[in-house]
């Protein structure tokens, strides 16, 4: 438990380190923009602000993330560094509408 | 329908496989009904209050709050589950022999109930906050009797199905093999917590990923699938994992197997002392 404390602390620092940040939006149950394009081989910052008044689960099997993001509010999730490649995401509770993709180059 | 009915479904399962694994396991601990209920309920209401407060846990610990949130239960289920696999390593033989006879590991099982409880209701929090978020958003948007709403409650059915479907599975087996059974699914299912804890870290830029994927084996056997779904609840499949989820997966495996070897050995060798003496 200590060594993760330590290894939390050490790597909390990185944290500050400057990752290019990239904003979606959800609004009616769709993402905004559907198509993102990044940078590959670097980590990046996203932030996902949701307008609508439901939660929304931001979920990507392909980018191994998810995260619950409340009704009128914002979330930041780290991703990467990716490869060059395209990377599909949803949103998981209208997964019907809400979808889009990641394009790393 | 059938799309709330899987979305629930899926985060249900966990939950009840770990439920159902963990009754059996217990299955001679005396009283371990009322904790195993107690567990859920306790569960289940700390759901509802963390659906509730989504928006400020996640506000927390600048804007990574549900990650860290979702990493310390994870941490805890894990040690609880390490103990309680350790713990049946040293007593399981003689809960298995005769329930009745053996005073102090009765003694002991209200500590293991205690354990039980608190893993049982994290894992039913986990699990259940991010259906209760979801079919509040199904509430909210289409009404309660929705045809949504009701596929999201068959998928709460399903998911308790099977884990009494596995819980039934493994009773049938002879009590020595069930807590071998047991043992070695909780070992799993612990090492594959220690790995989803590790991504949420990741995730939250907390933990440096050391590569992203590792491998992928989407191609050839896909999270959403139906094995790859069981897979993913039972032993923590990931079919992109990144390094340090690797890392944790093999150090939880490795120190609860170690532990459950070492109380295993000092248990047989002080038996052959009183059997010597």
């Amino acid at each position: 438990m200590k060594k993760l404390v330590l290894l939390t602390a050490l790597f909390a620092a990185s944290a500050f380190a400057a990752d290019p940040e990239y904003r979606l939006v959800i609004s009616e149950h769709r993402f905004q923009p559907t198509e993102l394009t990044v940078p590959a081989g670097q980590k990046i910052k996203l932030i996902v602000e949701n307008r609508d008044a439901t939660p929304e689960e931001f979920e990507s099997h392909d980018l191994n993330r998810e995260k619950v993001i409340a009704g009128k509010s914002s979330a930041t999730i780290f991703i990467g560094p990716l490869k060059a490649g395209s990377y599909a995401f949803v949103g998981e509770y209208n997964e019907k509408t809400a979808k889009g993709v990641i394009i790393a180059k | 329908m059938l799309a709330s009915a899987i979305i629930v479904f899926r985060e249900v399962l966990e939950a009840a496989l770990l439920v159902g694994i963990v009754a059996a396991a217990t299955r001679a601990v005396p009283g371990r009904n009322l904790w195993l209920g107690g567990g859920v309920l306790a569960g289940l209401t700390g759901a509802a209050i963390v659906a509730v407060f989504t928006e400020s846990i996640a506000s927390l610990a600048s804007g990574v709050g549900q990650e860290v949130f979702n990493a310390v239960i994870l941490g805890i289920a894990v040690v609880m589950l390490a103990w309680h696999n350790i713990w049946m390593s040293a007593h399981g033989a003689a809960l298995a022999a005769d329930a009745k006879r053996v005073g102090g590991a009765i003694r002991d099982g209200r500590s293991e109930c205690s354990v039980l409880l608190i893993v049982v209701g994290l894992a039913v929090l986990r699990e259940g906050s991010e259906c209760v978020l979801f079919l509040y958003g199904i509430a909210a948007t289409e009404g309660f009797g929705s045809s949504m709403l009701i596929g999201g409650l068959a998928g709460v059915v399903a998911g308790v199905t099977a884990g009494y479907v596995l819980y039934a599975g493994l009773v049938r087996l002879p009590m020595r093999w069930i807590f071998a059974a047991t043992g070695l699914l909780v070992l799993f299912l612990a090492a594959g917590m220690a790995s989803q804890a590790a991504r949420f870290l990741i995730q939250a830029d907390l933990l440096p990923s050391l590569a992203t994927p590792l491998w992928d084996t989407s191609g050839w056997l896909s999270e959403t699938s139906v094995v790859g779904t069981l897979l993913r609840s039972l032993i923590g499949y990931d079919a992109r994992p990144a390094g340090m989820q690797i890392l944790f997966y093999v150090a939880a495996l490795a120190l609860i197997a170690f532990g459950m070897r070492r109380v295993a050995q000092g248990k047989s060798t002080s038996n052959g002392r009183r059997a010597a003496a």
